[in-house]
C-alpha cells in the first residue's frame, strides 16, 4: 500500500495499545520525527509505564510538536490516540500552527491485540483495556476526517509489512522556479488590456493561439480574472491556455471562488459584477463551463517560488502563513485581513499586513486596487483597478520593473474612491523590530550572518545616538585583517605573507594599493536634490553625506561636508561621470587625510602625551645617568644608560611616525580625499568589477580635477612570479621607509571565491615605523616583538568576511529597491559585528 | 618615571645612609610592575642627588604578566614615563625604611630637617594652581616648567606634564612621605583597583599632616580618584585620629554639580506630579537612564503599570541594580517592565500608554534624529500625555562653570532657547493634534528664565 503524505504535516499514530504504532513509526519516520508517550512519560519521571504522569508527559509533547511544527518540521505523534478527545488536541495543534492533519490507523483485530498485550511481561495490560481501546477505535474511523484529519489512511494487519510512505511536495512549494517572470494584477474581464499587456511584455502568441515569451519568461496570475469587464470568458480562456500549456502560474483569487461557487449551482448573489460573467458565461456550452469550474476550483491560494525569494497570493499573505496550509490561510490569501467591519461605503474593513511584514521573501498581491502600484516592507501591490479605469500592471520579476498599461475606458464605477496616495513609499522610519535579538542576516556571499543579541544591541545604542539618518546608511566598509605575521626577524608583518596568503588560495594576480593613512569614510553623492528624494526618499536632507566606518558623521559641520561633495560633483561634472555611468548618483569608499582630522583629540591626548612625557623623562634620566656614571664607577648603571637610550630613540621615531599624518587644517583645500572603490550607483553594484577597474575609473574620472581628490598608487603582483613578488616587496620597502603606512593587497577581483570558500576582499601589510603607533614605541626590541608574533587572526578574518559581505548585500539590496528596513538590516549587522570583542590593533 | 631629591649643606653623601643606598654599589630592585634603579648623579660635600629610575614594560604593563591576564592599559600608553601611582609604589618599595624615619647610624641626621629638593618629571598636571596649592601649605617652594605638547605641532598648546621642583626645609621621610601621598594625586587614574585598604596606608603615610591641610578634601577625592564613599570615611578617619574641632562637616561636590543635584530631584518631582495629575495609570519613562524617575513612580500606587527603557543595554543593567531589580517583590515587579528600546525606531510595546515622560533626553540626540523622534512618539505610541524636559540655553548664562555658547553636558548635540522649545512645541502640536502646555522647574531668574522647560502634551480627542 502507498500512501502519499505532505512533507510537512502533522502525523498522528491511531492504534489499540499492542497494535504494532511505535514499531510502524520507527519504520517509516526519522527517529527525531517521533514524538512517544511512553518517552516523554519516562523524561519527566524515569517510568515509561507510569500512567499517573501523563497530563505532565502530553504537556512536554506537545510543547516540543509545537516548536517542531513552528520550524516547519514533520512530527508523527505516537500515543494511542483512540479517544477523540486526544485527538481534537492534535486537530487543534495541526490548525494552530496551519499543518495538515494525517491519521495513519492501525486496525488491528482484537485477537492479535489480546495475544501480543499477554506475551508482554512488563507492561501488559488488563484485557478489558485493550478491548477498549478496540471499540473506541472502531467507533472513531469514520469520523477521522470530520474530526478534521486532512488525510486518513487505515492500515489492516496484512497491509502493515507491505505500507510504503512517499512524502509528497506541499502544493503551493514552486521553490524550484526561478523565473524570470511577469507577475500580473488582477485583471477582471479586461482581455483587451491584458492581451495588450502580454504584448509589451514580449509575449507572443503560437501557432495554438496561446501566448508564450520567447524569452522563456513565466506569467504568474494573481487572480480575480472575471466580473465587471467586458470580455470575462475570453480572459479565462486566455489564462487557461497559458497555464495548461505550461506558460503561466496562477494562485485563486476571491471572484473566482465565487464563480466556482455558482457554476457548481450553489446560490450566489449576482453582484460586483459577477452578473455580467454570469450572463457571458450562460451562453458558453456545457463543458467550457465544466472545464472553468475544474480550472478554478483546482487552483490554490498561494505558491512559493524561486527558492523562497519570491511569494504571490491574490490577497497577499503574514509571514508566518508562507509556505504552510489551512483552511485560514486560504481566506487571508483570497479576502486579506478583514475585520469583519464594513466600511461607510459597504465595503470590508481590512487592515493592512503589510504594515507588519518583515519577511525575507519578497510578496506580490493584488486584490485592492489602488491608483499606483504600492511598495511597502517588501511587498507588491499590483491591482492598479484596470477595470475601474485605472490601468493593467505587472511586475518583472527578479527586474522589479513595473510595466502598465491604461484601461480603454472605466468598466465599472468603483464603489470607493482608489486609494490615491497610497503610493506608500519609505519614510525613514524603521520599526524596532527586525533588529533585536538574534538576527540571521541572508546575504549574497555567505548564505547567513548571525548577528547574537548582545551585538545587535550594542548596535542600537550606536545607531539611535550617533550614526547619520539610516535613509544615508547604504553601507558599511568591513574591517580589514592585516596579513599573517612575518617570519622576518624583525618585522612583524611582511609583504611575504600577503602575497602567500592569495597565492595558496589559487589567485595568480593580486592589486597592491598603498594604504593611506587617514580616515576611513564612506561619501554617497546625489546630482541634486531630487535625486536624494527620488532614490534615497531624503527629504530636507542635502544632496549627500560623508559618514565613518561606523556610521557617524565624518564632519561636524555640514558646511565643510556640503563644500566636499559640490566639489566632488563638479568634478564629476567635468570628468562626465554622471554621463559614461548614466547614474545620477555614487556611493565611494575612500580615505580622508589627515589622520589628525578625525583624530585629534586621540593623536593629542594619548599619542603626542606618551611622547611628550617620556622623552621628557628619558631624556632627563639619560643626563642624570651619565653624570652617574662619572661619580659611580663599577655600578651596572651603563646598562641602565644603554636602554634608556634605547626607549628615548624608540619615542622619538614613534612621535616622528604619527607626526607623518598630521598637519593643520585650515580650510578644505588641506584635506586630501582619496577614493578606492567605486561601490555602487544606480542599479549597479560594483562588487565584480577588479580592482583595476576601480583603480583606473578613479583615475579617470575621480582625481586630476581638484586637488583635494587624489590617486592611490598601486601596483600589480603575481603571486606565482618571484621577479613579481620582489618587485612588490621592494615597492612596500620604499612606501614604508619614506613614511607610509604600508598596503593592502587585494585579489585582483573584488570579490574572490575558491572552492566555496570566500576569500579575504582584502589584507594590509602595515609598515615596520607606523606600527610603533599601533604597538607601542617600544615593540620592536626583540623579546616584545617575539610575543607580540603569537598574535591570532582567526576573530579577526572571519568577521572581515561577514562584514564584506554584509556590505555588498546591503549595496544590492539598496540598488535593487528594496525596502529601508532591509537595507537597514544589513548596516546594523556590521555596526553589531563590531562590537564582538576582537583584538583593536589588527 | 624619574625622581630626584637633591640635598645641600654639609657632607650631604651622608643621605645615603639614610636612604639605606650605598653608593659604591649597584642598586637595582625588582618590583612587580618592574625595574628600579637608585643612583647618583651628584655627590660632593655640598650637594648630593639621589634619582630613582623606574623601568616598566610598557607591553607587560598592557597585557599584564601573565598571558590570560588581561592588562589595564593600552599598548600606546603614558604610564611607563609620567610621575603617576606607579612612582609612590616603587617610593615605598624601595625606600621604606626612609620614609619611616629609622636610621640608627645616623638617627639624627634623620631628625633633621634639610635643605632639601625634590624633582618629579613628566608628572600629569592641566591645573595650573594644583602644585602650589598642594605643595605650598606643606612649607616647600614650589617651581615647575612646561613645555610644548609636541614641538613640531605648535599649535597643539602645552604638553598636559610638567617638571616639578619642590624644594624646602624638611626632614627626608616627610618629604618621602609628601610625595608619596601627593604624587597620585596629580593622576586620577590608578594602577590598582581603588580598595578600602588605600584608605589605611593614606592614613599611615598622611595622618600626620593630611588632616590639617587646607585643601585635605580636595587631595582625598582626587587620591581615591573620585570614589565618594572611600573620600568620605577616609576624612572622617583623618579628623578622628587628630581630634581636632571642625566646625562642620563639608562634604565637597564637583563644582557643578552643587547646583545640578537639587535640581535633578526637583525636575523628577516636577514630573512626577505632573504624571500623576495627568491621572495615568500606565506610563512609559522614555530613556530612562538609571531609572532615578522610574523608581520615583513606583511609589505612587495609581500607576498600576511602568514600562521603562533606554536605548543603552549596559545603562538598563545599572537601573536594574538602582531598582534592586532581582530582588523586588512580585507585586512590585508586576508592575514595572524594563527594556533596551531606542527612541528612533518605531516599537509596538510603546503603543496604548496614558502618559509617556521623556526627561532630559532628547537634547541627546542628533538633531537629524529628531523628526523621527517626533514620529515615534506622537505619531506611532500616541500616548494620551506626553512630558517632555530639556534644557533651557538662555539659563546657560548664569552657570559659572559655563564657557559662553558651551552646553552643559558633553553629550548634548543641542539645546533648546525658549524661543526654539517654544516653536517646536507648536509645530509637534499642530503636526500630530496635541496641545501643550510649558512649564519649567528651577529658579526663575529674570532674562533667563528656569533652567529646565516642561512640555506637557496632551492629545486632541
Amino acid at each position: 500500500m502507498r500512501i502519499e503524505i505532505p512533507e510537512f504535516s502533522l502525523v498522528a499514530m491511531v492504534g489499540a495499545t499492542s497494535s504494532g504504532k511505535t514499531t510502524f513509526a520507527k519504520t517509516h519516520f526519522r527517529p527525531t520525527e517521533i514524538l512517544s508517550s511512553d518517552f516523554f512519560r519516562a523524561t519527566v519521571c524515569d517510568d515509561e509505564t507510569d500512567q499517573s504522569v501523563s497530563e505532565q508527559a502530553f504537556e512536554l509533547l506537545f510543547r516540543t510538536a509545537e516548536k517542531r511544527l513552528e520550524l516547519k518540521k514533520l512530527t508523527v505523534i505516537d500515543a494511542t490516540n483512540v479517544s477523540k478527545q486526544s485527538r481534537s488536541k492534535i486537530v487543534n495543534l495541526a490548525k494552530n500552527q496551519d499543518v495538515h492533519a494525517v491519521a495513519i490507523v492501525l486496525d488491528i483485530p482484537e485477537k492479535i491485540l489480546l495475544e501480543r498485550n499477554s506475551q508482554r511481561d512488563n507492561r501488559r495490560l488488563p484485557e478489558r483495556i485493550v478491548r477498549n481501546h478496540r471499540t473506541k477505535l472502531r467507533q472513531s474511523i469514520k469520523n477521522l476526517k470530520k474530526e478534521g484529519f486532512r488525510y486518513v489512511f487505515v492500515l489492516k494487519q496484512e497491509d502493515i509489512d507491505n505500507t510504503e510512505i512517499v512524502r509528497t511536495k506541499l502544493w503551493n512549494d514552486k521553490r524550484e522556479l526561478h523565473g524570470p517572470f511577469d507577475i500580473i494584477g488582477d485583471v477582471h474581464g479586461c482581455c483587451t488590456e491584458l492581451e495588450k499587456l502580454l504584448r509589451k511584455l514580449g509575449y507572443v502568441k503560437d501557432p495554438e493561439n496561446i501566448f508564450y515569451s520567447p524569452t522563456g519568461r513565466k506569467a504568474l496570475f494573481l487572480g480575480d480574472f472575471c466580473d465587471r469587464g467586458d470580455r470575462n470568458t475570453d480572459v479565462l480562456k486566455l489564462v487557461m491556455s497559458m497555464v495548461n500549456s505550461g506558460n503561466a502560474l496562477t494562485v485563486v483569487g476571491n471572484h473566482d471562488v465565487k464563480l466556482v461557487k455558482y457554476l457548481r449551482g450553489r446560490k450566489v448573489q449576482l453582484t460586483h459584477g459577477l452578473e455580467k460573467t454570469v450572463e457571458e458565461i450562460k451562453s458558453c456550452s456545457d463543458d467550457f463551463r465544466k472545464e472553468v469550474c475544474g480550472f478554478l476550483d483546482g487552483l490554490i491560494s498561494h505558491y512559493v517560488l524561486d527558492s523562497g525569494r519570491l511569494v504571490i497570493a491574490h490577497a497577499g499573505i503574514k509571514e508566518k502563513y508562507i509556505g504552510r496550509g489551512s483552511g485560514r490561510i486560504r481566506e487571508f490569501c483570497l479576502y486579506g485581513d478583514v475585520t469583519g467591519e464594513n466600511d461607510e461605503y459597504g465595503l470590508p474593513v481590512r487592515l493592512d499586513w503589510t504594515e507588519d511584514y518583515t519577511g525575507n521573501a519578497l510578496v506580490v498581491y493584488g486584490h485592492t486596487a489602488v491608483s499606483e502600484v504600492r511598495y511597502s516592507n517588501n511587498t507588491y501591490c499590483i491591482d492598479t483597478g484596470c477595470v475601474f479605469g485605472g490601468k493593467l500592471s505587472a511586475l518583472r520579476y527578479p527586474e522589479r520593473e513595473i510595466v502598465s498599461v491604461d484601461a480603454e475606458k472605466m468598466y465599472c464605477e468603483p464603489t470607493r474612491p482608489l486609494a490615491v496616495k497610497d503610493t506608500h513609499k519609505d519614510d525613514g522610519l524603521l520599526s524596532a523590530d527586525a533588529f533585536q535579538g538574534d538576527m540571521n542576516i541572508e546575504t549574497c556571499l555567505i548564505p547567513v550572518v548571525n548577528i547574537s543579541k548582545n551585538n545587535s544591541a550594542g548596535a542600537m545604542e550606536i545607531m539611535s545616538r550617533f550614526a547619520v539618518d539610516p535613509r544615508w546608511l547604504i553601507y558599511l566598509p568591513p574591517t580589514m585583517s592585516p596579513c599573517e605575521t612575518s617570519c622576518e626577524t624583525g618585522y612583524l608583518e611582511y609583504p611575504t605573507e600577503a602575497f602567500e596568503y592569495y597565492k595558496n588560495h589559487g589567485v595568480g594576480r593580486v592589486v597592491c594599493e598603498k594604504k593611506h593613512m587617514g580616515s576611513r569614510a564612506v561619501i554617497v553623492l546625489c546630482r541634486d536634490v531630487e535625486t536624494a528624494e527620488k532614490y534615497f526618499h531624503a527629504e530636507n536632507m542635502g544632496r549627500g553625506v560623508i559618514y565613518t566606518r561606523t556610521g557617524r558623521k565624518f564632519f561636524d559641520d555640514n558646511y565643510t561636508q556640503n563644500i566636499i561633495l559640490d566639489r566632488l560633483d563638479e568634478v564629476l561634472k567635468k570628468s562626465g561621470f554622471w554621463e559614461d555611468f548614466g547614474t545620477n548618483w555614487v556611493c565611494l569608499d575612500v580615505e580622508i587625510m589627515p589622520w589628525s582630522e578625525k583624530a585629534q583629540s586621540l593623536i593629542k591626548n594619548q599619542y603626542a602625551g606618551v611622547a611628550s612625557s617620556g622623552i621628557n623623562s628619558l631624556g632627563n634620566a639619560e643626563k642624570l645617568l651619565e653624570s652617574a656614571i662619572c661619580v659611580q664607577a663599577d655600578t651596572g648603571l651603563e646598562k641602565w644608560l644603554e636602554m634608556v637610550k634605547f626607549k628615548k630613540n624608540a619615542l622619538e621615531k614613534y612621535a616622528k611616525a604619527y607626526g607623518e599624518y598630521c598637519w593643520a587644517v585650515k580650510s578644505v583645500d588641506d584635506l586630501k580625499i582619496a577614493p578606492f572603490h567605486i561601490l555602487a550607483c544606480e542599479g549597479r553594484v560594483f562588487g565584480d568589477s577588479s580592482h583595476i577597474w576601480h583603480m583606473e575609473n578613479i583615475k579617470k574620472y575621480f582625481t586630476g580635477f581638484d586637488k583635494i581628490f587624489v590617486e592611490t598608487p598601486y601596483i600589480c603582483v603575481e603571486t606565482d612570479n618571484p621577479e613579481s613578488v620582489k618587485n612588490g616587496t621592494e615597492w612596500w620597502l620604499e612606501i614604508t621607509a619614506s613614511g607610509g603606512e604600508g598596503m593592502v593587497v587585494k585579489p585582483e577581483n573584488f570579490t574572490e571565491i575558491r572552492d566555496g570558500k570566500l576569500l579575504q576582499p582584502a589584507v594590509k601589510c602595515r609598515g615596520r615605523e607606523y606600527l610603533r603607533i599601533i604597538y607601542g614605541a617600544e615593540y620592536l626590541q626583540s623579546e616584545n616583538l617575539e610575543r607580540l608574533k603569537k598574535r591570532s587572526l582567526t576573530r579577526k578574518r572571519t568577521l572581515a568576511l561577514k562584514e564584506f559581505s554584509l556590505g555588498i548585500e546591503s549595496l544590492k539590496r539598496f540598488t535593487s529597491g528594496e525596502s529601508l528596513s532591509r537595507v537597514h538590516e544589513c548596516a546594523f549587522g556590521v555596526l553589531a559585528l563590531e562590537s564582538e570583542p576582537v583584538d583593536p590593533r589588527l | 618615571m624619574l625622581l630626584t631629591i637633591t640635598y645641600e649643606g654639609k657632607n650631604t653623601q651622608e643621605i645615603s645612609y639614610l636612604l639605606y643606598k650605598n653608593p659604591s654599589k649597584k642598586q637595582e630592585f625588582e618590583i612587580s610592575a618592574g625595574r628600579v634603579c637608585v643612583f647618583y648623579p651628584e655627590l660632593s660635600d655640598g650637594k648630593t642627588t639621589v634619582a630613582l629610575l623606574l623601568d616598566l614594560n610598557p607591553i607587560d604593563l598592557a597585557r599584564g604578566k601573565s598571558e590570560s591576564d588581561r592588562g589595564l592599559f593600552d599598548y600606546v600608553n603614558d604610564r611607563p614615563y609620567t610621575a603617576c601611582s606607579f612612582l609612590s609604589t616603587a617610593i615605598v618599595r624601595v625606600l621604606g625604611t626612609a620614609m619611616s624615619g629609622r636610621c640608627p647610624q645616623r638617627q639624627e641626621l634623620a631628625d633633621s630637617e634639610l635643605d632639601l629638593t625634590a624633582k618629579v618629571y613628566s608628572l600629569p598636571c592641566t591645573q595650573e594652581n594644583l602644585p602650589n596649592e598642594i605643595f605650598e601649605p606643606l612649607g616647600y617652594s614650589v617651581k615647575f616648567e612646561r613645555g610644548l605638547l609636541d614641538e613640531n605641532f605648535p599649535e597643539w598648546g602645552e604638553s598636559p606634564y610638567i617638571n616639578l621642583e619642590i624644594s624646602g626645609k624638611v626632614r627626608l621621610s616627610e618629604l618621602l612621605s609628601h610625595l608619596y601621598v601627593l604624587i597620585p594625586v596629580f593622576d586620577r587614574q590608578k594602577h590598582y583597583y581603588i580598595s578600602e585598604a588605600e584608605i589605611d596606608k593614606l592614613l599611615s603615610h598622611g595622618g600626620q599632616w593630611l588632616a590639617n591641610h587646607p585643601h585635605r578634601d580636595k587631595i582625598v577625592y582626587r587620591y581615591f580618584a573620585m570614589k565618594k564613599s572611600y573620600a568620605r570615611t577616609a576624612i572622617d578617619r583623618l579628623l578622628e585620629n587628630s581630634r581636632e574641632e571642625t566646625p562642620e562637616k563639608q562634604i565637597p561636590q564637583e563644582e557643578d554639580t552643587e547646583k545640578r543635584v537639587p535640581l535633578n530631584e526637583q525636575r523628577l518631582e516636577a514630573v512626577k506630579n505632573l504624571v500623576v495629575k495627568s491621572g495615568a495609570r500606565s506610563v512609559i519613562d522614555m530613556g530612562c537612564g538609571y531609572g532615578k524617575l522610574t523608581k520615583k513612580l513606583l511609589t505612587e500606587t495609581k500607576i498600576e503599570n511602568i514600562t521603562a527603557f533606554d536605548v543603552s543595554a549596559h545603562v538598563l543593567e545599572k537601573a536594574k541594580t538602582m531598582l534592586h531589580y532581582d530582588t523586588m517583590s512580585d507585586y512590585r515587579k508586576s508592575r514595572l517592565n524594563l527594556m533596551q528600546a531606542s527612541l528612533t525606531y518605531t516599537d509596538k510595546r510603546f503603543k496604548g500608554f496614558d502618559c509617556a515622560c521623556i526627561v532630559e533626553v532628547m537634547e541627546h540626540l542628533e538633531k537629524s534624529a529628531i523628526p523621527a523622534f517626533e514620529r515615534v512618539v506622537f505619531e506611532y505610541a500616541v500616548p494620551k500625555t506626553v512630558i517632555i524636559t530639556t534644557p533651557n540655553r538662555d539659563y546657560n548664562v548664569n552657570y559659572e562653570f559655563l564657557r559662553e555658547d558651551s552646553l552643559r553636558h558633553p553629550d548634548h548635540r543641542f539645546e533648546f532657547s525658549r524661543e526654539d522649545f517654544g516653536n517646536w512645541t507648536e509645530e509637534i502640536c499642530r503636526k500630530f493634534g496635541y496641545t501643550v502646555e510649558i512649564t519649567g522647574v528651577g529658579e526663575n531668574i529674570d532674562g533667563s528664565g528656569q533652567p529646565t522647560q516642561i512640555g506637557v502634551f496632551r492629545k486632541c480627542v
